[in-house]
């Protein structure tokens, strides 16, 4: 997902280049096959896991009946997306080292959730991110502020998601035509609907899980194999991709960030982004909810950055693995441009079966990502929205489950039509987005009330639509949308501001508003709540015994 | 269900004075005394490497062992100092935080706060 940054822009690219080579490599049909049978698979267990989904904490928390272990794999198969895998592998065979600087911040970023988020969530809250920040605070403005920016991260999240998934799955599967990329996504889209209608939050983490596994276990089979090669000395492979790119700067670090000062400003923001952004994304933040006590969080969060680092370090390897056994050039003119450089580098190693399942396994990934997308936003709405305010708190569990299936469904219908919709547009505007949002509208707010006794409902509103509205407009206004040939909308050109990614500016300005709004509150917080969620932050007293059966 | 929901009131625990009690205000100084040290020392090294690869081209291409160079060390070096907080701060929650969590969440708990 993350790095759908760089799988995104070649998408884009992409989409107009399928058409003209079809060169397709391996066999479709057995793609189709792996693919199917994991959708077999998986179906049976979520079938299997849905069987007690009975009350709220089942359903949008799998009964809080994970273990750490169990739920730091759900997190790296939320976090791990085809883009991670593919995007990453792509941009260091082509770009080189600055490929290697996306997975240093997707890593990093982990220690703001480890050190400074995950536990405490989990010991004040419930379900949303919105149980945290409404906490102290005034339940009605902080709960839809934070309901509506959490839409709003999952939602541009989504239809990055399900535009990318037309792109890749018509290069995976041999499908070219508009038609067909269609019919792919509405069949994305109606899978993930009935997971996540029929398994919940239990169904949807087995996805993930499974889905893990082979991710990481594929890209470990081609690491291994790949170094094989080369005799097991790294310095060899860098060597060798360096002799085939004919260019020894793939090496080194610039040869995409370095061309210009704006350039190189960019790169900051993202670095900001991509840091700051991840503990702040809903769908992430809701995991932690799903494990009995603080310490599980705790150890699902370890155990998900162990393996998210090991995953990024095969990346290194894949990333110049395939610039030293197929070549930049190749990869560049083959169907799919840069997203190729992964698959392309599975058939030069294991034939049409290991391309197959690298294949399946990147459109699982997709399957996967969509639905915690799914789950969280309708969660989301249905606890944050419609029980506390439009229900007022007076519903019962069944009603508000029964608006988040129905939630479900809409969200479903809507990413497969805007999926549609957006094919073959620039996904990157759409992830860059959710990053931006993520950080700039939720961080700052989940950051200043967990830490800071000063925080005022005034700070939380100001900060959160500060931030959302700040990074959408800076975005607008940027050349991602409008004024270059690689634009969303070529045509048009309102593009003031110079960079790609708003994190620069809308991150800082979210952090000063909600201390302004903070200081200038002039209202009084319930200083006994302020007092409770302290307490109850760091000593996990009552959220302990959260397993009831 | 949990109780640890905003409408839930716990009327008769005065969470006041037991946030003021000296008993948490140690535990609330130990968890700080970590987090906050580690949390900035890890984001300016890392906006230190970001910089580093983004300005300092030249540094970062010096070829240390055969075609590995500084950039590659270094990037390699963020992974390691990430995993070595990690482990870190695990070892740090189970030796000192825990077990001070753990005795007032109990005594609370005795005392009915759910």
């Amino acid at each position: 997902m993350n790095s759908s940054l760089i799988l995104a822009q070649a998408a884009s690219t992409q989409a107009a280049s399928t058409q003209a080579a079809s060169t397709q490599v391996g066999n479709p049909w057995v793609n189709i096959a792996i693919f199917t049978a994991f959708v077999g698979v998986t179906l049976v267990i979520v079938l299997r896991a849905s069987k007690n989904n009975k009350t709220a904490a089942d359903y949008y928390a799998g009964g809080r009946s994970f273990t750490g272990t169990q739920n730091g794999t759900a997190i790296a198969g939320d976090y791990l997306s085809a883009a991670s895998f593919l995007g990453i592998v792509g941009a260091i065979a082509i770009n080189g080292y600055d490929g290697f600087l996306y997975s240093i911040g997707f890593l990093v970023a982990w220690l703001v959730a480890l050190l400074l988020v995950a536990e405490l969530l989990r010991n004040t809250g419930k379900f949303t991110m919105a149980d945290v920040l409404s906490f102290r605070l005034k339940q009605q403005p902080v709960r839809i502020a934070a309901a509506v920016s959490t839409l709003a991260v999952c939602l541009f999240y989504l239809l990055a998601q399900m535009a990318g998934a037309g792109a890749l799955v018509s290069l995976l599967l041999g499908i070219d035509e508009r038609f067909g990329q269609s019919l792919v996504i509405v069949v994305v889209g109606a899978l993930m609907i009935l997971y996540v209608l029929v398994g919940g939050m239990k169904g949807t983490t087995w996805v993930q899980i499974i889905k893990a596994c082979l991710l990481i276990a594929g890209a470990f089979i081609m690491t291994v194999w790949t170094l094989a090669m080369f005799g097991f000395n790294f310095s060899e492979l860098l060597g060798k991709a360096a002799e085939v790119a004919n260019n020894p700067e793939v090496l080194n670090p610039g040869l995409k960030y370095g061309v210009s000062d704006t350039s190189r400003l960019d790169f900051i923001s993202l670095g900001l982004a991509l840091v700051l952004g991840t503990a702040g994304l809903p769908h992430v933040l809701m995991r932690f909810y799903t494990v009995p006590t603080a310490k599980e969080a705790r150890k699902s969060v370890v155990w998900a950055i162990w393996l998210i680092g090991a995953f990024y370090l095969f990346t290194l390897v894949l990333g110049y693995g395939a610039g030293a056994l197929i070549g930049p050039d190749k990869i560049k003119a083959a169907p799919g441009g840069v997203n190729s450089a992964a698959p392309l580098l599975a058939y030069e190693l294991g034939g049409t079966l290991l391309l197959g399942l690298i294949s399946a396994v990147a459109f699982a990934t997709i399957l996967a990502v969509v639905a915690g997308l799914t789950i969280t936003a309708a969660a989301s709405f249905a606890h944050d929205i419609y029980a506390s305010v439009i229900a007022k708190g007076k519903t019962t569990p069944e009603k508000e489950m029964k608006v988040a299936r129905r939630t479900v469904i809409i969200i479903g219908v809507f990413a497969i039509l805007g999926g549609i919709g957006a094919q073959g547009q620039n996904v990157a505007f759409l992830v860059a987005l959710a990053f931006a949002v993520a950080a700039s509208a939720n961080l700052p707010t989940i950051i200043y009330s967990l830490f800071w006794r000063g925080f005022k409902t005034r700070g939380a509103v100001f900060s959160m639509y500060g931030g959302l509205a700040s990074a959408l407009i800076l975005i607008i206004f940027s050349p991602v949308f409008s004024g270059s040939e690689t634009s969303m909308i070529p045509s048009l050109d309102i593009a003031f501001f110079p960079l790609a990614n708003p994190g620069i500016v809308s991150i800082p300005l979210a952090f000063l508003l909600g201390w302004i709004g903070s200081v200038t509150d002039k209202g009084r917080e319930d200083e006994q709540k302020g007092a409770e969620m302290e307490v109850r932050s760091l000593t996990g007293v009552g959220a302990e015994k959260a397993v009831d059966h | 269900m949990t109780a640890n929901s905003p409408n839930d009131v716990d009327s008769d625990i005065d969470f006041i004075a037991e946030r003021d009690s000296a008993e948490f205000q140690e535990l609330r100084r130990t968890h700080r005394s970590f987090v906050f040290p580690m949390a900035i020392f890890f984001l300016v090294w890392y906006f230190a490497y970001v910089i580093l690869a983004d300005y300092f081209h030249d540094f970062m291409s010096i070829k240390v062992m055969g075609n590995i160079n500084v950039g590659i060390v270094l990037g390699l070096l963020q992974f390691v100092s990430t995993f070595a907080i990690t482990a870190a701060y695990v070892r740090f929650s189970n030796n000192k935080l825990d077990p001070k969590a753990t005795k007032i969440r109990e005594r609370l708990e005795d005392e009915g706060v759910k």
